[in-house]
């Protein structure tokens, strides 16, 4: 297993660019701008021109005309300002040539009047709006996800296939197909109103959350490209954040993925083995993520509108406090999880609860619990199922439940992870 | 502005709604279609008999081949529709969350492929 690489987009990595216009420059210096700036210079030539395709194709030729002449000409003092002026110009000029062609002049002129000042907030409005059309409920949630890394991201086709353990093609047939709906339906770019948001945004936080998950669980694949995936889904936390600072939603998930990957590198051994919560060493938590994910979980109880990421952020934020696994206040944990279930009473939570009063000491009530749910298919189901079996001393039936959960996992570590549970009780 | 196909299906083999029932479709449906109408949106629209109704004709090597009932390789059948006009898809999903309130059954929403002229 590689060693993870420590992640551009944690704390401390500023938005803007920090390259030096007289340094030497390479074309990877150029990649991580187009990785940082091409999201934003699309999504407002999306606005500009109602296109994706031209919008895409232009911030591409700019970036190729960038790699041509910011090695000798210096990096502008603005990249993100030239990168988004010269696309635009691009695309005012593709447009130029087709309108001559079908006698469209005047609509091109009107799309895009010259020289217009490129202001950052209308710029970020832009991306929100684009977010809003990639999470769209009209789209699956696979095409959801491709749009949003794409477009929102600034990812390459063949980054997201292979972290999504797809083919280019396939991937690039999903996002075509994505785009040419949006364009057929006509799927409007728009920030939705107060009346809609709380239907929208939740497709919006689910496919951030999504991304996050895929790289921290990792179902399978290389790691490293794992970690980039959870590393852009807290980029894009921050950015809906800082967009919609009013919704204690977005707070919450931003925490909850933040308080979630202060404990990437402890849940992984030397060996590449799962180390499970309770046996992490908790001195190789990353302090610096879980007082940023501490200090939003506190704004969101001052604030005192609650939702389900919210829920689990605190309850995130309260194991974040405990200096060792003895001393985690359970029974706050367990008042959270309730909580959690008024608004999310889904049997996922409920599984976790279970835990929770297994930790409180009443084992035989958790498996109770746990043996209720119709979560069979679930891999840890089995497995919470055979440490509360093993800890009652029913052993055997423990064993089988391990090897049961290992049957339901393609992730190679944690099959490895419930056969070594099973080969222990 | 586009043209969206608000269509209403029935799946093969589903139950015939009981009189009640349809009254009260027939009731909802009339409101829509009025609201639909003022708000200038309305196209064209209305229910379809039965599939058993339908006749098929389809050319097959320079043959004109006519047969009973409805296209036999689709498991489900049309059972009306509307055409309207809206600006986006956002507009036209919202008549839709309305008609399957009124009509009771899924309705699929589809753009038409050419503009209006204007």
């Amino acid at each position: 297993m590689r060693r993870p690489r420590r992640s551009t987009a944690l704390p401390g990595r500023t938005r803007g660019l920090s390259l030096d216009g007289t340094s030497h420059l390479d074309q990877d210096d150029i990649a991580q701008v187009f990785r940082a700036e091409s999201g934003r210079a699309v999504a407002t030539l999306v606005r500009r021109f109602g296109d994706i395709d031209i919008a895409e194709e232009a911030v591409q030729e700019a970036f190729v005309e960038a790699v041509r002449r910011w090695p000798e000409s210096g990096v502008p003092p603005s990249p993100a300002g030239w990168i988004i002026t010269t696309a635009r110009n691009r695309a005012v000029d593709r447009l130029r040539r087709e309108a001559k062609r079908d006698d469209r002049q005047r609509q091109a002129h009107e799309m895009a009047p010259p020289d217009e000042p490129t202001q950052i907030h209308i710029v970020e409005d832009d991306q929100l709006r684009l977010m809003f059309t990639c999470c769209h409920p009209a789209l699956n949630v696979e095409a959801q996800v491709a749009l949003t890394l794409k477009l929102i991201g600034g990812l390459q086709t063949s980054e997201i296939a292979r972290a999504f353990m797809t083919s280019e093609t396939t991937m690039a047939q999903r996002l075509v197909r994505a785009k040419k709906k949006i364009k057929e339906a006509k799927i409007p770019y728009r920030i939705p109103g107060a009346s809609e948001l709380p239907d929208r945004l939740g497709p919006v936080l689910a496919v951030v959350y999504l991304i996050f998950n895929e790289g921290y669980v990792a179902s399978s694949g290389d790691g490293l490209i794992r970690q980039d995936l959870s590393a852009e889904a807290i980029r894009l936390g921050r950015l809906l954040a800082r967009l919609m600072p009013d919704e204690p939603e977005v707070a919450g998930l931003l925490a909850l993925m933040l308080l979630t990957e202060s404990r990437r590198v402890a849940r992984v051994d030397s060996a590449g083995n799962i180390v499970t919560l309770g046996d992490q060493d908790r001195s190789r938590w990353n302090r610096d993520l879980i007082a940023e994910g501490q200090e939003i979980v506190r704004a969101c109880i001052r604030r005192n509108t609650p939702g389900p990421y919210q829920y689990q952020a605190a309850i995130s934020a309260v194991h974040a406090d405990a200096p060792t696994a003895e001393t985690t206040d359970w029974p706050q944990i367990m008042a959270l999880y309730d909580q959690l279930l008024t608004v999310s009473p889904t049997p996922v939570v409920e599984l976790n609860r279970a835990i929770a009063i297994a930790e409180t000491g009443r084992v035989e009530a958790a498996l109770e619990d746990v043996e209720r749910l119709d979560l069979e298919d679930y891999y840890l189901w089995h497995a919470t199922r055979a440490e509360l079996l093993g800890r009652l001393g029913r052993t055997e039936e423990a064993r089988a439940a391990f090897l049961a959960g290992a049957e339901l996992t393609d992730n190679r570590a944690e099959q490895r992870h419930l056969r070594r549970k099973a080969g222990r009780v | 502005m586009s043209q969206y196909l608000l269509s209403v299906y029935y799946v093969d083999g589903q139950e015939e709604p009981s009189g009640e029932v349809l009254e009260r479709m027939y009731a909802q449906v009339d409101v829509f279609n009025q609201k639909i109408q003022d708000a200038g949106a309305w196209v064209f629209g209305g229910g379809l008999h039965t599939p058993d109704t339908a006749t098929v004709v389809r050319s097959e090597n320079s043959q004109i081949i006519t047969t009973d009932g409805p296209f036999p390789e689709a498991k489900e059948q049309i059972g009306g529709f509307w055409v309207i006009e809206a600006n986006d898809l956002d507009e036209a999903l919202d008549w839709a969350r309305q008609a399957t309130v009124a009509c009771e059954g899924p309705v699929e929403v589809r753009p038409f492929q050419d503009e209006p002229e204007a």
